[in-house]
Parts: C-alpha cells; structure tokens; sequence
C-alpha cells in the first residue's frame, strides 16, 4: 500500500533535483556575495522542509492523539526521522557557508544559527526519549506529546528569529528592502520543489520499509515460527 | 551533467566551499539510501527463512497426512475385518 506511486514520485523527486541542480549551475546568476552563494539553492530549501517536516510530524501526533491510531504515530515518527536528517544537512551546509562568508564555521551570537540548533538538538532527544519508553503504547502517547510540543515551538521560534535584530545572518525574504531578483527566486522555488519531493519519496520509502518489516512479523506471528535475530528495537510499525 | 557543472565552477577559493556543500548533501543521501537497503535486505532475508519455514512445516504436515493414511486400513480391508468377526 505504502510503495504505490513510489516509483513515479522518485523518478519526479530525481528529475527535478537534476533540474535544480542545473539552474544553479548554469542559470541562476552571481550576487555580491560571489560564487559562494550557490550554497542558500541547497541550504535553505532543506532548512525549510526540515522546519515544514517537524510541524508535520507534529500535526500527525495530534491525529495519533485523538484517534488512538498507530498508524499516525508512525507517520509522526517518520517526519521527525527525515527532518533530523535534513537538519544535519542544513548545519553541515550553513557552517560550510558560514566560514566561506564570515570566516568562521558557526557564530555563537547570531540568533537564526542557534535557534535552529536548539530545534535540532530538542528533536535530538525525541530517539532516547521514545526508545527508553519499553510499553509501545505508552511509547506512542508520549512521543506523540513532544512532538506536537515540539512542533508547536518550531514556529513560534521562527517567528522569534524573524523578530530578533540580525547580526550577520541574511534575511532574504525581507519586505522592507525587497526579496529575491526573478532568476533567483525560479531557482530557489525549483531547489524547494526538489528537496520537498525527496522529502516525500524518502518518507514514503520508509513507510514502506516499516509496513513491510510490520507485516512480516504479522505473518512470523500468524505461522508461529521462531523469531529471528533482526533489530530488537521498539521502533513503531504500520501495517 | 557533474563534468558540465564542475566546468562552471571558479578557480577561487570559494569552489571548494560550494563544492564541499553539495558533497555533503549528496553523502548524507547515499548513507541514508545504503542504511534503507540494508534494512530491504534484512526484510528480503527474513522473508526467504519465513517462506522456508511455512514450506517445511507444510511438507511436514502431508507427510505426517500420509503417514496416518498409510496406518489406517483401507474401507475395503476395514468391512473385511468386521465381517471376519
């Protein structure tokens, strides 16, 4: 159920980071910055999925919450686990940039690089705290309570950055001084598409994994055959 | 398409920034594609020792069928016996 349409949205997901990738290579033009501000086409479309992806995990904790369905919690669960990925890309990418702009891998003072620190290290915690949990339904309820907690913080810390005084870090999409030139801004909404759809099929892949590792033991228990030695962590499952 | 790309890049210092920026997205993806077939793999693995079992237990069971068969006298034989008192 889960690997449906898995094959066209990857082969969307790899057309349009090929497209992507092109337009910033050879369309997308130089700024004062120089050459090194290649680097916002891949460092903010993933900041963004990664922020858009902790809500989203946070909107299926609320449906696990209400409904009492697990299958919502394996959603939240997946979400959360992608975004953290996209969160090591953004941190890796943003100090790479950070020390080709400024000169220094990471600024202590700069409100945008910390606050994203803090989300990624709050989600961090989401692993040990849900694995400590051994009774998978008190594992879901509780996981479930943070990541709506966490999903809701995640806005309002963007809008405490948006409101804090920058020091160094842009802010591209102002509304005071202008946004993005047109070829800019195409190149930039074809990265987001981009990484947003990768996002999606690596959800969907990993969905599918977790119906397919669920069903198994669905059928290992129907047959009554022994178990194997395969991961005995309490991961959540769908089926 | 890289070659392509690789052409465009400067030959200032900056390249190797961008550069390293878009090595490290393309590594995460693959470590995370490598870590995702490992667990298909392990499924696939488990479902070959699942499916093997189920074949085992299910010629176990037929012979097991047979073997009761075979003890059992046959209808004929069985009308024999009764009547022969």
């Amino acid at each position: 159920m889960y690997g449906n349409g898995l094959r066209t949205l990857s082969i969307a997901t790899v057309a349009a980071l090929a497209v992507a990738l092109s337009l910033v290579a050879f369309y997308a033009p130089l700024e004062s910055e120089g050459f090194v501000q290649k680097i916002f086409y891949l460092h903010v479309p993933l900041s963004i999925v990664a922020l858009c992806g902790f809500v989203a995990g946070g909107v299926f904790a609320v449906l696990h919450l209400r409904s009492g369905d697990r299958r919502w919690d394996a959603y939240s669960y997946v979400c959360i686990h992608l975004s953290v990925i996209y969160g090591v890309g953004v941190l890796i990418t943003g100090s790479i940039w950070a020390k080709a702009s400024w000169g220094h891998w990471w600024v202590w003072d700069e409100p945008t690089l910390v606050s994203f620190l803090i989300v990624f290290l709050m989600y961090a915690t989401y692993y040990p705290f849900r694995y400590a949990i051994e009774d998978r339904d008190q594992q879901a309820r509780y996981a479930s309570v943070f990541a709506v907690t966490a999903g809701a913080f995640v806005p309002l810390n963007f809008l405490a950055v948006r409101l804090a005084e920058s020091l160094v870090h842009p802010r591209v999409f102002a509304t005071t001084d202008g946004g993005l030139p047109g070829s800019m801004m195409l190149t930039f909404l074809v990265s987001l598409v981009a990484m947003a759809l990768l996002w999606v099929t690596l959800v969907k892949l990993e969905l599918t994994a977790k119906s397919a590792s669920g069903q198994l033991k669905r059928l290992r228990r129907a047959l009554d055959a022994p178990a194997s030695g395969g991961s005995s962590r309490v991961a959540p499952e769908v089926s | 398409m890289l070659l392509a790309i690789a052409k465009t890049l400067p030959s200032d210092g900056t390249s190797k920034y961008v550069a390293a920026a878009y090595i490290v997205f393309v590594v995460l993806l693959v470590v995370y594609v490598a870590i995702m077939a490992a667990k298909l793999a392990r499924i696939e693995r488990e479902l070959r020792e699942l499916a093997g079992f189920a074949e085992h237990r299910a010629n176990g069971e037929g012979a097991a069928e047979a073997d009761t068969a075979a003890d059992s006298p046959a209808p004929a034989e069985a009308e024999e016996v009764t009547s022969n008192g």
